[in-house]
């Protein structure tokens, strides 16, 4: 994964599990990477990990088993919210952008709307 | 915790640190960042009880430097290897003088650097050379390790295996390790502290994820950012 040096990096290891978890790519009871391999394999200070995982720990996404490793135990609801939350930033962007671009909401959901046909008549011609 | 009390020193008319105040943090890796001159290598020779100020105070753990030394393990700028001796021979010589000598992490590091104990100093390359000098420096298990500029002048991927080195090393929240450069990029996502000198002066210092958090912006373009502002 490639890190942007201009937010928190261990809100991106955050926001990294979080958009596995979503995708289905990792699901309750999977084993995580230690805290070690994570670091070592991203390039990343030990330190700033260690504050995502104990992050991750507070919101019960993930637990750590003394001796065994870090796995998931993300709660059908929590997912939910995650899957919402990242909605909801990805919404703000868009609206943030297309407001600096001088659209207001009608706008935007004609847009939209002419965007979901367009994509509609294309798909039909596969 | 290593920490400087209005620390001022001078070289003949040049002001090196100009009442300089500020902490390193017991267990996190602190960048010290600043251009060609701005006081980063007199701040570590401080540290490692190299040259002494001559205001204020530097203090390891509440104590001078000179003291603490056994607890400090220091990567010089310059190339302080004898090139007559072969890595093995260096070793063994770094080894004697220090009661904190771990010969399983050498044999560990000198593997992962891909370095031989056969190899001659003189003979190798810059590269080799600078991967030797902090090969020796880590495997003290020293608490306090201080690395000035160890980065400076080496390609990119001998700098990315330093890096990963110092990473694999790194005891979370047991070392405390500084380190000088003005690549700061490469630095990124390794420091939790920086420092930010200018001319002897702190220009800014904090938190690395804090600095990302309030201003949106990578550490390179903050401290851009930082001497332009000072500059005008």
């Amino acid at each position: 994964m490639a890190y942007d040096s201009s937010r928190p990096i261990f809100r991106q290891i955050i926001d990294d599990f979080q958009k596995q978890l979503v995708r289905g790519e990792l699901k309750q009871g999977d084993k995580i990477p230690s805290q070690r391999e994570y670091a070592e394999k991203a390039r990343i200070n030990p330190n700033t990990v260690q504050r995502a995982y104990r992050e991750m720990e507070t919101m019960h996404m993930v637990e750590t088993l003394r001796g065994k490793g870090t796995y998931i135990t993300v709660s059908e609801q929590m997912l939910a919210d995650i899957k919402f939350n990242l909605a909801q930033k990805i919404l703000d962007y868009f609206i943030r952008e297309m407001e600096s671009l001088g659209y207001d909401y009608a706008r935007m959901i004609k847009l939209l709307h002419s965007e979901q046909d367009q994509r509609r008549v294309e798909n039909q011609d596969d | 915790m290593i920490e400087f009390k209005n620390v001022s020193k001078r070289f003949g008319t040049t002001v090196a640190l100009d009442q300089v105040n500020f902490k390193f943090e017991q267990g996190k890796i602190t960048g010290l960042f600043g251009p060609n001159g701005a006081g980063k290598s007199t701040s570590i020779k401080m540290i490692a009880g190299l040259n002494r100020a001559d205001s204020g105070e530097v203090t390891v753990d509440g104590k001078a430097p000179r003291i603490s030394r056994a607890n400090i393990a220091y990567l010089p700028e310059i190339d302080h290897l004898y090139p007559w001796m072969t890595i093995k021979q260096a070793a063994r010589f770094t080894s004697t003088f220090y009661a904190d000598w771990d010969e399983a992490k050498y044999n560990e590091l000198l593997n992962f650097l891909n370095l031989h104990p056969k190899m001659k100093i003189g003979k190798i390359s810059k590269g080799q050379r600078a991967k030797t000098k902090l090969l020796l420096t880590v495997s003290r298990r020293a608490p306090y390790l201080l690395m000035d500029e160890p980065l400076s002048g080496i390609d990119i991927l001998t700098r990315e295996d330093i890096i990963d080195a110092i990473i694999k090393d790194y005891r979370e929240g047991e070392q405390t390790i500084i380190i000088s450069t003005h690549e700061i990029a490469e630095v990124e996502r390794l420091v939790d502290e920086v420092v930010f000198l200018d001319n002897g002066r702190v220009k800014l210092s904090g938190s690395a994820e804090e600095l990302r958090a309030e201003r949106g912006q990578s550490l390179v373009e903050t401290m851009k950012e930082a001497f332009r502002y000072v500059n005008q």
